[in-house]
């Protein structure tokens, strides 16, 4: 019973538990409640996974509708996949959650803001399982509205301008979308991805569906924060509530990497990628984005701003892999997606925990502070020797596969970007490292206690898994594999 | 315990020592106790592994499988057992050296100095014992970033910068040079494993392995070829013991030590002569040797001086490696060993020097021999083994090295090496000799001084007959070299 609406279940918990939540009567009962609703996707999510591992499909018809008429929810290894990552996250950030957001957000909108955290894990996994272009889009727009809020939420005023910057910028990217799936809607009269793939085929080289394309894929490269429309997002995770960064860099943009995957080689295909310019704009783009985002990173002064210009770093490493258009690209794209998502998860609660200590992530307020906060901050060190991708480390099992794929086409020069990304990740990092660990300690560093055991045990969890994963890669490697082989690619190389 | 657990064990124990320590930090006395039962623990188990390796037991463990086709893993060779019993039994000499050295200092955070320090052994244990290319990265750079806090330790701005400096330019190089030739063979060979005859022959064109091996020399910076060694003399703003283990030992001889492998293990030797991988190489190691020397000579600093003499030593090694015969690789694989004894003594004389009289300038230390008589003479023993001369270790690896450049017909290199001994004794001597016959500077009186704990004595007595020792019996080491080049 359970297994066979195992992918709807995924997305109506959330769904249903969401305005119950916000009319709870006190925040302790939110909060537990939003516990309870990720721990039971997380299960169910990784019950999914298992179903799907070998390549097989789940077909889930909603409302017993078949399709290509009704919405299909299709699993695939990468959907299970993104599945497990957004509730994994969710569920290790909730037990964090508790004293970071009653620290930060007022007593009485707390159940509001678990509520708008629940619509948001329903947007995300709501992308992830379904099978339905204008599906994807309508959870696109549940996961964004909720995030804008919960930006705002932030405890600054400035906040309230990061979250419309970001409103602005998303909703211009939610609007492109849609547009190329009106487009590509019309050209073939249906909605299903599946369905829109082999319709696609034979009307490849329409004016239309390339106008489509590009319409599409900009709209998502926006909401991936893929250099140069990557201006929305240093601001929105440092203004936001500090749960709200851990979640949202962890997650939001591998959703949409996601997203851009299924839509480029799922839904047109890889040969479309390579006859157009596609994959030469990816390539650049990512480059650019290595290097300008880690450069960048480099003179921030903030360690939140300084970890959100790494993302973008980070997202085009995967923008190349995405470029690459093979599957040791795919693979090492979906590797890193899952792989940052431990880094950044860990990195964005550690800086959590600096902020509830000191009520601010600034460097001039973190001088020397590793002596007084030790878990926190070699917290930090570790998450960011996965960043570089030190060996050991799950972010070296990563790069390998970038590297590696790059080496694999003879792109000499991705390859060289890729490393010299990690050369400058050294940077910024050790930036850091001097900070914390080497400085003097000032007046407000000397004094302040290691934080609570609640913000440092999923903390640790999350860099143990970096560590974990630096070692066994049975889980990361072979389920990207296998859905990098099921997008369809490689298969004309063969 | 069967075999294969010794072995990981031999590894482990170091990182389980470090835990040990951090444990005990409130009881100073305890957390020495730990240390020296962990070092001693250690040279057990090596010794052990040495035995079961002579009987011609084969040694492998796999610690896990990261990515598909391949493993993380522990194979003991010849090579790497040599280097193992050095660096096993120097960490014991260094702990109960560095017990008297941070107590006289009154050094703060000295468990994060010990702990990091038994997982900086431990990552050169393995290193010498790793299975792989793979494997052996992993520990190199293990090693880097657990060296990081033991170079800043003092903490000062100046110790920030050159702790910035030794760490950026070892992961810079091993990220952009080492990783990418890592990767570079994989693609070409489809594997990392150590074989002898190595496994890129026949899948390169001379050209590319040329620059290939490029790539992987000034990659391991750790080696300090120039201008890949600037590293080195910035790190010597640590505290003496660290110097002396990590940067006349296990730092810098895993970077000559990587290098010796991939030559041996990875290319071979038949397909660098064949393919000229290090026609060109050569001269940088060379020039090296040279100029390393005619820098330490100019160096007042003794610590900076022994940093620059170190650079100078470690190229004689990567020489021998790129010359890639028999005879060159027996005397670099010696060199491995007799000059880490002879260059710790070095160290430990200096810190001595420091701990008892707070001088660190050659020019301060007229006179000074007569006052501490047994520091300076330690100091000698180790110049003349450095230098060369019999009845000394050194003698011997210089001696095969030299052979090696007569075998190769290479005659301006063996110039370099005849003239770069000289420049050794122009730059070390004039430390002892000062010390025995030079004024005092300010006509001070040196009676106040004493030698240096008896702890720091008693680590300088050994290893300065342990420089005498490998005179007389070279046979472990020599063996060890021949069996890994297959003989002459």
């Amino acid at each position: 019973m359970i297994e066979q609406n195992l992918s709807l279940l995924l997305v109506i918990i959330p769904l249903l538990s969401a305005p119950v939540t916000a009319i709870l009567p006190n925040a302790r009962s939110a909060w537990l409640l939003t516990l309870a609703v990720t721990w039971t996707c997380l299960i169910l999510a990784g019950w999914q996974i298992t179903l799907v591992t070998d390549g097989s499909i789940i077909s889930y018809e909603l409302g017993g509708w078949s399709p290509p008429w009704g919405i299909e929810y299709r699993i695939d290894a990468m959907n299970a996949f993104v599945a497990l990552i957004v509730s994994g996250i969710a569920a290790i950030t909730l037990p964090y959650a508790l004293l970071s957001v009653e620290k930060e957000i007022p007593l009485e909108k707390i159940p509001l803001f678990y509520s708008a955290f629940q619509l948001c894990l329903v947007g995300l996994l709501g992308i992830a399982q379904t099978g339905d272009v204008f599906n994807l889009f309508v959870f696109l727009e549940i996961s964004s509205l909720s995030s804008y809020a919960l930006i705002a939420m932030g405890e600054q005023r400035r906040s309230l301008t990061a979250a419309y910057q970001y409103l602005i910028m998303g909703t211009i990217g939610a609007t492109f979308l849609l547009i190329g799936i009106g487009l590509i809607y019309a050209e073939t009269g249906t909605l299903n991805m599946l369905d829109l793939n082999q319709r696609l085929q034979p009307i490849l080289d329409h004016r239309t569906v390339h106008t489509g394309f590009a319409f599409i894929v900009v709209g998502i490269a926006l909401k991936l924060a893929l250099f140069p429309l990557h201006l929305w997002l240093p601001n929105a995770y440092k203004y936001a509530p500090s749960v709200i960064s851990v979640f949202l860099a962890a997650t939001a943009t591998k959703v949409a990497v996601y997203i851009m995957l299924r839509m480029v080689f799922g839904v047109f295909s890889d040969e479309f990628v390579r006859k157009t310019p596609t994959d030469h704009m990816f390539l650049l783009l990512g480059a650019f984005g290595v290097i300008m985002a880690s450069a960048t990173a480099i003179y921030q002064r903030d360690v939140k701003r300084l970890f959100a210009y790494s993302s973008i770093a980070q997202v085009s490493y995967i923008v190349l892999g995405i470029g690459l258009s093979s599957v040791l690209g795919v693979t090492a794209a979906l590797v890193h997606v899952f792989n940052h998502a431990l880094m950044k998860g860990a990195l964005f609660m550690a800086c959590g925990a600096l902020v509830y200590r000191l009520g601010s992530s600034r460097f001039e307020n973190l001088n020397g502070v590793g002596r007084q906060m030790p878990w926190t901050c070699v917290a930090i060190f570790i998450a960011s020797l996965s960043l570089i991708g030190i060996p050991g480390t799950a972010g070296f099992i990563s790069k390998w596969y970038f590297v590696l794929a790059a080496l694999e086409q003879e792109s000499w020069p991705i390859a060289l970007v890729i490393l010299l990304g990690s050369l400058l990740a050294v940077g910024y990092v050790w930036k850091i490292v001097e900070l914390l660990f080497l400085r003097p300690a000032s007046d407000s560093t000397a004094t302040v206690g290691e934080a609570p055991a609640a913000l440092l045990v999923p903390m640790w969890l999350l860099v143990i898994a970096n560590i974990y994963f630096g070692f066994n890669t049975e889980l990361t490697v072979n389920v990207a594999d296998t859905a990098a082989r099921m997008l369809g690619l490689g298969m004309n190389h063969e | 315990m069967n075999d294969q657990q010794l072995l990981l064990l031999a590894v482990m124990l170091p990182f389980g020592g470090a835990i040990g320590i951090m444990l005990c930090h409130r009881w100073p006395n305890l957390r020495e106790a730990v240390t020296l039962v962990t070092a001693t623990g250690v040279c057990v188990v090596v010794f052990n592994i040495y035995m079961l390796f002579s009987d011609g037991v084969e040694l492998t463990a796999e610690i896990a499988r990261p990515l598909p086709g391949l493993s993380l893993g522990l194979e003991v060779e010849p090579l790497g057992m040599s280097f193992a019993l050095v660096a096993s039994v120097l960490w014991l000499i260094t702990s109960i050296y560095s017990i008297g050295y941070m107590r006289g200092r009154d050094k703060q955070n000295q468990t994060r100095f010990y702990a990091l320090f038994a997982i900086a052994i431990g990552s050169t244990l393995g290193a010498a014992f790793a299975g792989n290319l793979l494997s052996l990265f992993l520990f190199y750079e293990i090693l880097t970033v657990s060296t990081y806090p033991l170079v800043a330790h003092a903490g000062t701005n100046k110790a920030r910068r050159g702790a910035r400096t030794y760490v950026g330019i070892l992961l810079a190089s091993s990220i952009m040079l080492l990783l990418f030739a890592i990767l570079i063979t994989y693609t070409a060979a489809g594997s990392l494993d150590f074989q002898r005859g190595g496994i890129l022959a026949g899948k390169l064109d001379p050209a590319s392995a040329g620059l290939l091996y490029a790539l992987f020399v000034f990659g391991t910076a750790k080696a300090a070829v120039m201008p890949f060694h600037q590293w080195l003399p910035a790190a010597m703003v640590a505290p003496t013991p660290v110097s002396a283990l990590l940067h006349a030992v296990a730092v810098v001889k895993v970077g000559v030590f990587t290098i010796l492998k991939i030559t041996v293990y990875i290319f071979g030797t038949d397909f660098i002569t064949r393919s000229g991988a290090s026609d060109w190489l050569i001269w940088f190691a060379g020039g090296t040797i040279l100029l390393a020397s005619f820098i330490a000579m100019t160096r007042d600093n003794l610590k900076l001086r022994l940093a620059y003499s170190t650079i100078s030593q470690l190229s004689y090694i990567v020489l021998g490696a790129l010359l890639a015969t028999n005879i060159s690789l027996v005397g670099s694989a010696l060199h491995i060993s007799m000059h880490a004894f002879a260059k710790i003594t070095l160290f430990f004389a200096a810190g001595a020097i420091l701990v008892a009289t707070n001088k660190s300038d050659v020019s301060d230390m007229g006179g000074l021999g007569r006052a501490m008589p047994i520091t300076f003479g330690a100091f000698l023993i180790g110049s003349l083994s450095i230098i060369g001369l019999p009845p000394f270790g050194g003698m011997w690896s210089k001696w095969y090295l030299a052979l090696g450049t007569v075998e190769t017909g290479q005659w301006l290199l063996l110039s370099v090496l005849l003239l770069s001994s000289l420049l050794n004794i122009a730059y070390l001597l004039p430390v002892p000799v000062r010390g025995f016959f030079g004024k005092t500077s300010d006509n001070a009186s040196y009676s106040g001084i004493k030698e240096a704990p008896p702890s720091c004595l008693a680590a300088m007595i050994i290893t300065s007959l342990a420089c005498v020792l490998l005179f007389l019996y070279p046979d472990p080491f020599y063996e060890l070299a021949l069996n890994a080049f297959g003989g002459n």
